[in-house]
């Protein structure tokens, strides 16, 4: 609909070179333009085709005095004028702006750029002129060539406005190098529309494509046989439609790795943790992204969970199926953890593996916890003895229950003692 | 114009203060309650989004004629102003440490936000600390959690040697605290000073200890409560192990705990859980309306009456 109505605009006079043709979707009030120098016609298409410099302005030929109109300034007429559907009879008014000229940056139109003191007279703005004529005329819109922030496109970009209204965090996009020119150039209707159509297809919700398209730009830009046949690969690996819609909502750079490299990672998980093959889908599924990112740190923990923790091979199995997140830990705080609860709490391996949760706990809460039971003289771990506390109880309870249940006390007394340490 | 989000920010310019758990360097402590504060500035309810009327096509037949075109206003809102596209209205916000504390150590630490951080520069006043000390061994960095240069016997140590070296102590800082506070000892104006105890030493000086007392001696550990000026943690670690010296054993320092700094105490200290925008905000409040003649607010006590205008 956009694109029509642009082809079928004619403008009557030279554009000055900083227009920019983009789909619009409105058009602000016309503005006169002078000269008789021959209808030049606007391809609103050869726009989108030209992927080299979406930002460059066109050159038109010799420019004339053009006058621009601002939305303000059209509302102010509007409100005057007293505008209504009908377009014949309105008043025209000219803004000058001199310096329209010198904004453009192609050094051809520079050395054109001259006063030309025998130009024939303007029409007076009060002229009357055909319905014809007035809807040739078009305004050039005043965005600039090139900014470091897309919010000057954004009111006249289609594509920019449906992302805003879907969610899309553009100011975060684009910080990242080259992903703000790459939105824009995307086209909604042949771009964006398809995808999105077929990320509903697969089973993920409308509000998330905010967010995936936040994290993970690039997903408008994968081609949709890659895609589909993505999907079709995991599909195959008997992961169910569900399944498959909640790892792309949650690891939204999923669908953009190659088939080979998500066979890769599962390969890898099956054989390194000797684990059974519904096992691994259980774990994949639950923590997508451990098919998105490096191998390396995932080898380095397996490797500090052997040697330094001395855990045996089917006791990191148990803790990798309870909770795959220790795979993508962070060395340096999981050593930390175990070593507090091994060496300080003395807690064996066998009740560690058994609620391995702790590990995936703030070190700083179960310390705090910890040396708190042990002031009251409750800190009692083993289970073959009375009064056990559970470890999975002295992590994961928040701490008002945590002070009420296990400890026996208030939460201010927990604070107070807090500040003892 | 001020947007809601930027008069919370104003309600939360001022000083307050925080427990900093041991093990934690002061400016991962800095950097989380910059981060909760941005939260819950960049998360108050902003004013819509204001709307300009465009003129949006109506196509009436598909004959392809411009004379066909028809044209009606609509609000629109304007997009470009929306916090998706503008990024979110506070992108840091000066958050200001007073007196350090190293990893090692533990206790109240002095934060200041915005207009606050004025006031830290005037925060020059005496701090209280929580020393617990281990007689019997010695390492290289003062603390239990060194390597162990030499370990000796302690069974000699009474309460009374400790005592005594500890006087000792406090004779030497009395004198280097007379010594930089820069009178002239015969005036009458020292005499003046000393009787209101504003004789104190000028601008940057060695660590002075103006009161050090043993509170808790159970051998080998045994506690100690220190009043000083200017020092670091490291010299207070220094301090147990020269006391251990002096008592011809070793000692080292288990654990340094801030329970005061100026007029913050402990009481006043937030614990992690209080990191929060809403908790901040009050603890400031309450440190405005409490300090009411203190010369270290003047500054702060002045924006507090401009903002209440």
């Amino acid at each position: 609909m956009a694109s029509s109505f642009a082809q079928s605009l004619r403008c009557r006079s030279h554009l000055c070179s900083k227009t920019v043709t983009f789909t619009i979707q409105y058009f602000t009030q016309f503005r006169h333009c002078t000269t008789r120098r021959g209808p030049v016609a606007l391809n609103a298409a050869s726009f989108i085709n030209d992927n080299n410099t979406p930002y460059q302005p066109r050159e038109r030929g010799k420019q004339q005095k053009c006058y621009y109109s601002t939305v303000k300034h059209v509302e102010s007429e509007v409100k005057e004028s007293k505008y209504s559907k009908d377009l014949s009879g309105m008043d025209f008014v000219s803004v000058k702006s001199p310096l329209s000229q010198i904004r453009d940056v192609m050094p051809v139109t520079e050395n054109q750029i001259s006063l030309n003191l025998d130009v024939t007279p303007e029409l007076s703005a009060l002229e009357e002129i055909s319905d014809d004529e007035a809807i040739t005329i078009s305004v050039p819109s005043a965005i600039p060539p090139a900014s470091t922030s897309l919010k000057e496109y954004v009111d006249q970009s289609e594509t920019l406005s449906k992302l805003v209204q879907l969610g899309v965090n553009l100011w975060k996009l684009e910080q990242r190098p080259n992903v703000g020119s790459m939105l824009l150039r995307l086209d909604f209707e042949t771009d964006v529309v398809p995808r999105l159509l077929f990320l509903k297809d697969i089973g993920v919700e409308d509000s998330r494509f905010g967010y995936i398209i936040t994290h993970n730009p690039f997903i408008l830009t994968e081609s949709l046989e890659n895609l589909q046949s993505r999907v079709k690969y995991l599909k195959s690996k008997k992961f169910s439609s569900e399944t498959v819609a909640s790892m792309v909502s949650r690891a939204p750079y999923l669908l953009n790795f190659s088939v080979k490299r998500l066979d890769n990672r599962l390969g890898f998980y099956q054989q390194e943790l000797s684990l059974s093959v519904s096992n691994t889908r259980n774990i994949v599924a639950r923590l997508p992204r451990l098919l998105c990112g490096s191998l390396e740190p995932v080898k380095e923990n397996l490797k500090v969970c052997e040697i330094e923790f001395g855990l045996k091979k089917n006791e990191i199995q148990h803790i990798i199926i309870a909770v795959p997140k220790v795979l993508t830990a962070n060395k340096k705080k999981l050593t930390q953890i175990f070593n507090f609860l091994h060496n300080t709490m003395n807690i064996p391996h066998r009740l560690i593996v058994k609620f391995p949760q702790v590990l995936n706990s703030k070190y700083l809460r179960i310390r705090e916890r910890h040396l708190f039971l042990q002031y009251l003289g409750k800190a009692q771990y083993d289970p073959a003895q009375s009064n056990y506390i559970s470890l999975d109880r002295l992590v994961s309870l928040p701490d008002e229950t945590f002070c009420t249940e296990v400890a026996l006390a208030t939460l201010d007394d927990f604070y107070l003692f807090q500040k003892t340490l | 114009m001020a947007t809601p989000a930027i008069r919370t920010f104003r309600r939360l310019e001022g000083l307050f203060c925080v427990y900093k758990p041991p093990g934690v360097h002061w400016k991962l402590v800095r950097d989380s309650v910059e981060t909760s504060l941005l939260k819950g500035v960049n998360t108050t309810p902003s004013r819509p989004l204001p709307r300009e009327i465009r003129f949006l096509p109506l196509q009436g037949n598909e004959t392809g004629t411009a004379k066909e075109i028809t044209v009606s206003a609509a609000s629109v809102p304007v997009l470009s102003k929306h916090p998706l596209v503008t990024g979110p209205e506070f992108q840091n916000i000066k958050v200001g440490v007073g007196h350090h504390l190293d990893a090692f150590s533990s206790g109240v630490l002095v934060l200041g936000v915005g207009n606050g951080n004025k006031a830290l520069n005037n925060l020059h006043q005496t701090r209280d600390y929580t020393l617990e000390g281990e007689f019997g061994t010695a390492t290289d960095d003062f603390s239990h959690k060194g390597r162990v240069v030499e370990t000796t016997t302690y069974d000699h140590i009474t309460q009374e040697k400790l005592d005594k070296v500890l006087a000792m102590l406090q004779g030497a800082n009395q004198k280097a605290l007379l010594m930089y506070s820069r009178v002239d000892m015969r005036s009458q104006e020292a005499y003046e000073m000393a009787v209101q105890g504003l004789l104190g030493p000028e601008g940057k000086s060695l660590p002075i200890l103006t009161d050090i007392r043993c509170i808790h001696f159970q051998p080998p550990s045994f506690t100690l409560e220190v009043q000083c000026l200017n020092e670091t943690q490291k010299y207070l670690r220094k301090i147990v192990h020269e006391i251990g010296l002096e008592l011809r054993s070793t000692a080292v320092c288990k654990g340094v705990r801030r329970t005061r700094d100026g007029c913050f105490t402990l009481q006043d200290a937030l614990t992690r859980n209080h990191w929060t925008a809403t908790d901040i905000m009050g603890a400031i409040q309450q440190q405005t309306c409490s300090s009411g003649n203190t010369d270290v607010f003047v500054s702060r006590k002045q924006d507090f009456h401009q903002d209440t205008n």
